[in-house]
């Protein structure tokens, strides 16, 4: 009993340190953690799948708080229930405490320092580039038919070209996909005959 | 007491800003109006700071907020509280989530949201991309009609780097991201970005 309490102890310090990390990494706003996420959590560790780290960021972008929480609370309680959620949450927020501690004690004008600007122009490029790299693995693995496909690109286009505020567009999509589900019916809804490989991973846990 | 009022407001914060850290904003200027801790002015050097920092936007606005309002007690303490209430609505969400998972309308918006989800990063991703080499934030359907004189500057050194990084990421797949993220921080000081 006492070795598998020690067990758990150690899991969730490990999913602690995990989220530790994945903070660290971070910057700007929250879709620069989701290529870090994709990388470590899917794809490494497998404590989620792609599928569902887009479901929860889609629900991300309409519950409140920040997104980085809202990821944090959903992996850890996937992987290890209410402990889980405390352990990976606190881990995303550690980081920025001691930083941000540091800097408002010590640096004054930290943001106006010549090498900090070059710095975080290199590091732009850098976001830029980990974005794309999971983009095209998410499309790879959600555009996968023609409606995936319009829904993709006129979110997309719009995204870029409107100033629509993100949430919106997730509140259309559930009124469409309602409004489909309800018009449609189940060949709609239901998964497609073919299986990804994600949804034979989930029944494979 | 004090305190106990800060991290009331950074809870109702966590509760009603929906949409990511960047929708915080507009309540911090609100607390900076109404209480003494810190001026709207210190905001700016929040988001400045929050943004040329590692870690989530909101979440580093809070601490610095709470800092300069009551000390590190004070950061920590606005910190959790600004994530609580989220930490309590994905709690109560993902319960819903397991038991309705099969529900049609369930399975319905997420086969939906997910390539919407997709659409939403990709849009973020080109606007970052857009910023870096263009040094534009964003064109509008507005704005197409004059995109000549829009891209006016054009980042080749940025350009160059993003190929190789995007090049290095996609064929070395073993190696963590911290190491792209700290070797290009170097490059942007050695090529002065």
């Amino acid at each position: 009993m006492k070795h598998s309490a020690w067990n758990t102890i150690k899991e969730l310090l490990y999913m602690y340190w995990t989220m530790f990390q994945i903070g660290i990494c971070t910057f700007g706003g929250g879709y620069a953690m989701v290529s870090i996420l994709e990388r470590e959590l899917a794809e490494k560790r497998k404590w989620i799948s792609s599928s569902e780290l887009l479901d929860y960021i889609a629900i991300g972008q309409i519950t409140p708080g920040v997104i980085a929480v809202n990821m944090a609370t959903f992996v850890g309680r996937k992987k290890k229930g209410i402990p889980g959620s405390i352990a990976c949450t606190l881990g995303v927020i550690t980081p920025s405490i001691i930083i941000i501690t540091i800097i408002a004690a010590f640096l004054t004008n930290f943001q106006n320092n010549e090498y900090v600007q070059h710095a975080l122009a290199g590091i732009r490029v850098c976001v830029g580039a980990l974005i794309l790299n999971a983009v095209i693995g998410f499309i790879k693995k959600t555009v996968i038919d023609l409606l995936s496909l319009v829904i993709f690109l006129c979110v997309f286009i719009l995204a870029v070209f409107t100033r629509i505020e993100t949430v919106w567009f997730i509140a259309g999509i559930i009124v469409i996909s309602v409004i489909a589900t309800l018009i449609l019916g189940e060949k709609f809804y239901q998964p497609a005959k073919k299986k990804d490989p994600d949804s034979k991973k989930e029944a494979g846990n | 007491m004090n305190l106990l009022i800060m991290c009331l407001e950074f809870m109702k914060t966590g509760l009603f800003a929906v949409g990511g850290g960047l929708a915080t904003i507009p309540f911090l200027y609100e607390m900076a109006v109404r209480y003494p801790w810190f001026t709207s002015q210190d905001v700016l050097t929040y988001i400045a700071i929050a943004e040329s920092t590692p870690g989530p936007i909101g979440i580093n606005m809070a601490t610095y907020a709470g800092y300069t309002s009551f000390g590190w007690f004070g950061g920590i303490l606005a910190t959790l509280s600004l994530a609580l209430p989220s930490f309590v609505v994905i709690l109560i969400v993902a319960g819903m989530l397991d038991k309705f998972r099969t529900n049609r309308f369930v399975l319905g918006g997420f086969k939906m949201l997910r390539p919407a989800s997709t659409g939403l990063i990709a849009a973020a991703g080109f606007n970052v991309i857009l910023t870096v080499f263009f040094g534009v934030e964003k064109i509008t359907f507005s704005m197409l009609g004059r995109i000549g004189e829009i891209f006016t500057q054009v980042n080749w050194l940025a350009m160059i780097m993003f190929a190789v990084l995007f090049a290095a990421m996609r064929y070395f797949r073993k190696i963590h991201p911290i190491f792209f993220i700290l070797a290009s921080a170097g490059l942007g000081i050695l090529l002065k970005l």
